[in-house]
């Protein structure tokens, strides 16, 4: 095999986390910071290693060492953003980068070696400009990945390059503690067999390394004799597929800006698709001549076509206000940003057409923009003590929550359950023998036994037979939305049964078993 | 064209008009039906049968019952304009939620969306508009007939394919004061839409525990 052609730069940013979380708190470097993961410090900077704090300390142990310290929270996705810009100065010099994991990434020396007349002058020239622009950076040059990372991570500030020769790459990791390889399941073990440093690891034999430790062990085989290769997709630079509407003049009618945003929703899921992605989760920020925004999350349960989008912003125009409803203002421009894209390998059709549930998804999706947003929905089960609470309407085209219905509820009735559940509880009225209304004392008993009930004007009905009262309280900690009243039973003359529910001595029924 | 129109036979015209007829008329297969839960046989013997209306009266769990075994099944089914309808009662029959469609306030376009719902769920429960002529009932007869989809009205209903009456529905459990509702027997009435005669009764027992 070709040495050279398989040569890799890799540019490790020292203390990325923390130089990411101080260009996103807009910090001076005077500070002395830390990063806190779950509790214990995740990344600090020079300064606080400097008065004892480690990684794995615990916050409050941290703050004793060193009590200037600043304590701000580990942000991966922001710690990974913050990166993007990084990687984007090396792509100003050299194609094809890799990353590795925020603060590290790799790139083929091959191409840079001989752009640059040599893998030292590549290697200034991406720390250089690194310098000026993000960070110091450090380069490290070997035969694999695996080497030149550790090369990287051995340099001084005074020597910010090292460059393992061709075909010593191996020797050079051989030295190297057991516990390079980061594996905490594989480093225990191989410390237990006697295996110390890396060299020793090397040594053995790869198919007995395979068969002993299967795919991890062969990984760490590969990485530990310096034959590991480059791999993964290279960062690609992000395009841009948001769509943006500007009208002029400002249109105020619900079915004219549909009409105007069509072309430029067929043209993004045009370009999505290109790039082989579909749209599973889009923002619409729609803003109106008044200067007033307004913006909305929208996600698909499949993904969007250009109609779908479409029917977004329609929906978004009419808000709640149902198909005849149109915007407040006349609307000036209107931005559609996909959130969340996808492979549309996951999202093709079958070889067979589309399936039933495929034709009952789009005759919906008409149906709802036809009746208006929230017509048409999937119902699941929620929480709550009282009935009408526990039904969960999700309009039809947004994603379901995950329903909680196997955990138990304090104050739920025992089956069977009401097949009619009133939206708007039904008043009643509830009497004893002579007349006097029934109620429940604070000690949960009642004064008297029902013996008729009444509906609104509806003629009396006679109790046959019932039970009660079960109390049910709900957040009685907060004097804003706590209720608390008794449930009841009852039968009436008919044979109807039905829940009735007793709160502030006032009647009414919750449900009826129908 | 002509000619070849007045080659045909009358025997041949009558036999084409024929398999018209029986190919719009509601077919009588017990496969052309939705399957029943073992309890609900004694109700309704074959099954509710596709394509056509049943009106309900009386009992909203009949119409949970009827559905449910279609629904544990892979059927699509469909609530309309019934709010009030006890979600927690639809899945203790065993109704699949995932598959369940539930459209609110259909307004002054009841007839359109029960005509989209119908295209492709099979099973529909709707509580019918104020006013409904005949015209328009025949109209959505036939889509349901092509659609092969089955609506289960809770109410009255121009010529429906049965009438499923409640007469009188008792309950076990409940005391005077204590205990609580169990076991649930009805008594249902079930008469043939066309057919003149007396309705068919059979007495139904739900027994507790399976609603669950």
């Amino acid at each position: 095999m070709n040495v050279s052609s398989s040569r890799v730069i890799v540019v490790w940013v020292p203390d990325w986390p923390i130089v990411a979380a101080r260009r996103n708190l807009e910090l001076t470097d005077e500070l002395p910071i830390a990063l806190i993961d779950r509790g214990t410090v995740f990344a600090c900077s020079s300064l606080a290693r400097a008065a004892g704090v480690r990684r794995g300390l615990a916050v409050r142990e941290a703050q004793l060492r060193c009590p200037e310290l600043l304590v701000a929270p580990y942000d991966a996705q922001a710690d990974a953003r913050a990166f993007e810009h990084v990687v984007t100065v090396i792509e100003e010099l050299v194609p094809g980068v890799r990353i590795l994991r925020p603060g590290l990434c790799a790139i083929r020396a091959r191409g840079p070696a001989r752009f640059y007349g040599g893998e030292q002058q590549a290697a200034s020239t991406i720390r250089q400009a690194l310098t000026e622009s993000v960070a110091s950076a450090r380069v490290g040059i070997a035969d694999s990945p695996f080497g030149a990372e550790q090369a990287a991570l051995r340099t001084q500030e005074s020597a910010p390059v090292r460059i393992i020769d061709p075909g010593t790459t191996q020797s050079f990791l051989a030295p190297l503690p057991i516990s390079t390889l980061d594996d905490a399941a594989l480093v225990p073990v191989l410390r237990r067999l006697g295996l110390h440093v890396l060299g020793d690891f090397a040594a053995l034999d790869r198919t007995a390394v395979g068969v002993r430790f299967a795919e991890a062990g062969l990984r760490a085989h590969a990485r530990a004799s310096a034959t590991d290769r480059l791999s993964g997709a290279e960062h690609a630079p992000e395009a841009d597929f948001g769509a943006d509407v500007a009208f002029e003049p400002a249109l105020d009618r619900v079915d004219q800006i549909a009409f105007g945003v069509r072309a430029e929703a067929e043209s993004m899921i045009a370009r999505l698709a290109h790039a082989g992605l579909v749209c599973t989760a889009l923002r619409i920020t729609v803003t109106s001549e008044s200067g007033d925004h307004s913006e909305r999350s929208w996600s698909h349960p499949h993904h969007f076509s250009a109609a779908d989008v479409v029917d977004r912003v329609r929906w978004q125009l009419q808000g709640s206000g149902g198909a005849a409803a149109g915007p407040s203002a006349p609307v000036e421009r209107i931005e559609i940003a996909p959130s969340r894209v996808d492979a549309s390998t996951n999202h093709e059709a079958g070889l067979w057409g589309t399936s039933l549930d495929e034709r009952v998804h789009h005759a919906l999706a008409r149906l709802s923009s036809l009746l208006g947003h929230g017509a048409v929905s999937t119902p699941s089960l929620g929480g709550g003590r009282f009935l009408a609470e526990r039904r969960v309407l999700v309009p039809w085209g947004d994603e379901s929550p995950k329903t909680q219905r196997a955990l138990p509820w304090p104050g739920s009735i025992p089956p069977p359950a009401p097949a009619t559940v009133f939206s708007q509880p039904r008043p009643a009225e509830v009497r004893g023998a002579l007349g006097e209304p029934v109620d429940v004392d604070a000690r949960g008993t009642t004064n008297t036994a029902p013996v008729w009930m009444a509906f609104d004007q509806a003629p009396p009905l006679t109790i046959s037979a019932w039970a009660g009262p079960w109390p049910v309280h709900q957040r009685w900690w907060d004097a804003d939305t706590r209720r608390s009243a008794a449930r009841f039973q009852m039968i009436d003359s008919t044979g109807m049964a039905w829940l009735l529910i007793l709160e502030d001595h006032a009647w009414a029924a919750e449900a009826r078993y129908d | 064209m002509n000619s070849v129109a007045a080659v045909e036979s009358p025997a041949s015209v009558r036999q084409a008009l024929q398999a018209r007829i029986s190919s719009m008329q509601s077919t009588r297969l017990d496969d052309d039906a939705f399957p029943l839960l073992p309890m609900m046989r004694g109700v309704l013997g074959r099954g509710l049968r596709r394509g056509t209306v049943y009106s309900l009266t009386g009992a909203t769990s009949l119409a949970l019952a009827l559905v449910a075994a279609a629904s544990q099944q892979g059927e699509w089914c469909g609530v309309l304009d019934v709010p009030d309808l006890g979600l927690e009662a639809a899945a203790g029959w065993g109704i699949d939620l995932d598959r369940l469609v539930w459209v609110s306030d259909p307004g002054e376009r009841w007839m359109s969306t029960v005509g989209a719902m119908a295209d492709v769920l099979g099973l529909v429960i709707a509580r019918p508009p104020t006013r409904i002529s005949a015209s328009e009932s025949s109209r959505l007869s036939a889509r349901l007939r092509q659609a092969r989809s089955t609506m289960l009205v809770l109410g009255d209903w121009p010529q429906p394919e049965s009438e499923i009456r409640v007469v009188s529905s008792s309950w076990t459990g409940l005391g005077d004061g204590h205990g609580h509702l169990a076991d649930r027997r009805l008594d249902v009435e079930v008469r043939q839409g066309q057919r003149a005669g007396a309705p068919r009764r059979s007495e139904l027992r739900i027994p507790a525990g399976t609603i669950r």
